[in-house]
């Protein structure tokens, strides 16, 4: 039996682990090694050592697509995970028609990605579209949303948290598992809805914020396709975000090897900035098992 | 819209039971509700904003102030829209894609699960941390090394780099398949599984007369998140898909912006079009899509 069970064991993890190799370490490997090269598609690499680094550090649109990025995560993140929670509280209390409001605040997630993107730019046309319509009707004055530099950036904020049903499901779930007599210990020494809020839900809820703050930073930069179907980067480098820079390198100038040092670079950045989240997690997250912060 | 106006059972439970001790105040219900209406505004808008415009004329949406009922109702944005390109096609071409990639997904991911959760080897607690680990690897980083092998294969401009990695558990974006369905195989009695191998059982048919049946809300789920994924993707049709018979949906749509720019009544149609399906399973199978992203939630 024990023979058995380790034949089938291996041969039923075969296909996950043979992926593993194939599509995550192999790839991962051979594009260390790229990094390494300069390379342009049909031609042979030749080894520079670490020339594409150094190539880096004088590379203006380098440091401008991880400004832009960074200016981007820093924006979507909060904003998101804010508006996320407080509807989430919204939807814990006893709510009439709980399906119906979570559906409302869902729905936006599910629009496919371009379909989304192809909407939001009919949504930011400065002359006929919903938001300037809104903001004229209102006697405000309109703006270019995604065609100037100053507020492109800001735009694809909005537009991305447009897409918090997600993170708002994740957090209900979270609130959904706050012990109840916990509120009630806070109920009977007299203490409010605040109190409660201050002294039980935010610290009961720190693992799931925790959770998806790590999942935001590094899902947001990593973000793609607005650069590439709205503003193509523009305008002046305003949306030159990370990816769509490595993506441009690689697929339209052809620079395999530089495009493999950026997302290197960019593995290593998203490394060191999850790290620093868990480092500095052990102070503000609440794990209840630990029994202390 | 069935669904949504009848709250199913998972909404009933969930209810929150934590909060409400003391019936709150009159003016707070109110001021909850009108919270609500004030959130859900501009989530729905831009919804609006799409329908209105799919189906109004050009004419009409370039006024000031604007209007939002369509008059009249321009039905034929949407027919001269998906007939201005084969939208047909794409529509297969997506469901060919999403069907080969759930099933494998499901099959080799459950498979794996099944050998991580209720069989015994040597190994098997790192061989499952170490396939972890790679969830946390950005793709960018496997792109290039993984678009050069499928061209070394000559497979560009075919599904494979679209459907095959799905058959090895999904590579990366799998990884966390195998996790969930891990998670609510442990939940189901081990006892089940040493009763069968008494009777003689083979493990694959401890999988697949016991395990598999008994797991149908986590398949579901898996089944729901993987279809999602294919059917959204953008970036591998756009990179691996070339000639315009075998675009998906995305790409079609981003094709088709990028030659009527202005045409914001086609242009909406288009994209109503390529949401309505999504919307539809999303009604449809509600209950689970609720339950899968909080079992998604329950990771931490």
């Amino acid at each position: 039996m024990r023979r058995l069970e380790t034949r089938w064991g291996i041969l039923m993890a075969l296909p996950a682990i043979l992926g593993f190799v194939i599509f995550t370490i192999g790839p991962m490997v051979a594009s260390a090694w790229f990094s390494l090269t300069d390379w342009t598609i049909g031609g042979s690499p030749s080894f520079v050592g670490l020339d594409n680094y150094t190539a880096m550090a004088h590379d203006e649109l380098f440091w401008k697509s991880l400004g832009t990025t960074t200016y981007y995560t820093l924006g979507a993140v909060p904003l998101v995970l804010i508006v996320s929670f407080a509807v989430a509280m919204l939807l814990n209390e006893k709510v009439r028609g709980l399906a119906v409001w979570r559906t409302i605040f869902y729905l936006p997630t599910l629009v496919p990605a371009i379909a989304n993107v192809v909407l939001w730019i009919w949504i930011f046309n400065p002359d006929f579209g919903l938001l300037n319509s809104l903001l004229r009707q209102g006697g405000l004055p309109g703006s270019q949303w995604i065609y100037a530099e100053s507020t492109a950036v800001p735009s694809l904020i909005i537009m991305s948290t447009w897409g918090f049903g997600n993170t708002m499901v994740i957090f209900l779930a979270g609130l959904q598992g706050v012990p109840r007599h916990l509120y009630e210990a806070v109920s009977i020494d007299g203490g409010g809805a605040w109190r409660r809020f201050w002294h039980v839900t935010l610290p009961m809820m720190t693992p799931t914020i925790f959770y998806n703050l790590v999942v935001g930073v590094v899902g947001t930069f990593q973000v793609f396709n607005q650069a590439y179907v709205m503003t193509e980067g523009g305008p002046n480098h305003a949306t030159l975000f990370y990816v769509y820079y490595l993506f441009r390198k690689a697929f339209t100038e052809s620079e395999m090897g530089y495009a493999s040092a950026l997302a290197w670079t960019l593995f290593m950045i998203i490394m060191v900035v999850t790290f620093l989240i868990f480092r500095n997690a052990r102070r503000w997250v609440y794990y209840e098992m630990a029994g202390a912060r | 819209m069935t669904a949504v106006a009848t709250p199913d059972k998972t909404a009933r439970r969930g209810v929150a039971p934590t909060q409400g001790l003391r019936r709150p105040r009159r003016y707070g219900r109110v001021l909850l509700y009108v919270a609500l209406l004030a959130g859900s505004i501009p989530t729905l808008l831009p919804f609006v904003w799409l329908v209105r415009s799919a189906l109004m004329q050009d004419a009409q949406m370039f006024v000031s102030p604007p209007e939002w009922l369509p008059s009249p109702f321009q039905w034929s944005n949407f027919s001269e829209a998906l007939t201005s390109q084969p939208f047909g096609r794409y529509f297969l071409n997506t469901l060919v894609i999403a069907v080969i990639s759930v099933l494998g997904t499901v099959l080799t991911c459950s498979v794996a699960a099944f050998s991580f959760s209720r069989l015994r080897w040597r190994g098997r607690n790192v061989v499952f941390a170490l396939l972890l680990s790679g969830v946390m690897l950005p793709y960018a980083v496997t792109l290039i090394p993984t678009f050069v092998m499928w061209q070394q294969l000559d497979a560009i401009d075919t599904i494979a780099p679209l459907t095959v990695p799905s058959w090895f558990a999904g590579a990366g974006g799998g990884v966390f398949n195998i996790f969930l369905l891990r998670q609510f195989f442990l939940t189901i009695p081990f006892e089940l599984d040493e009763a069968a191998y008494i009777d003689g059982a083979s493990p694959w048919r401890v999988f697949w007369t016991i395990v598999m049946p008994l797991s149908k809300p986590a398949i579901i789920v898996v089944t729901i998140f993987t279809f999602i994924g294919t059917w959204n993707d953008f970036l591998g049709p756009l990179l691996y898909l070339q000639s315009e018979e075998n675009y998906t949906l995305s790409l079609g749509l981003a094709s088709f912006q990028s030659m009527y720019l202005t045409q914001w009544g086609y242009l909406m149609a288009a994209s109503a079009a390529v949401i309505a399906p999504i919307v539809a399973l999303f009604f449809f199978l509600q209950r689970y899509f609720i339950e899968g992203v909080t079992l998604t939630g329950i990771k931490n």
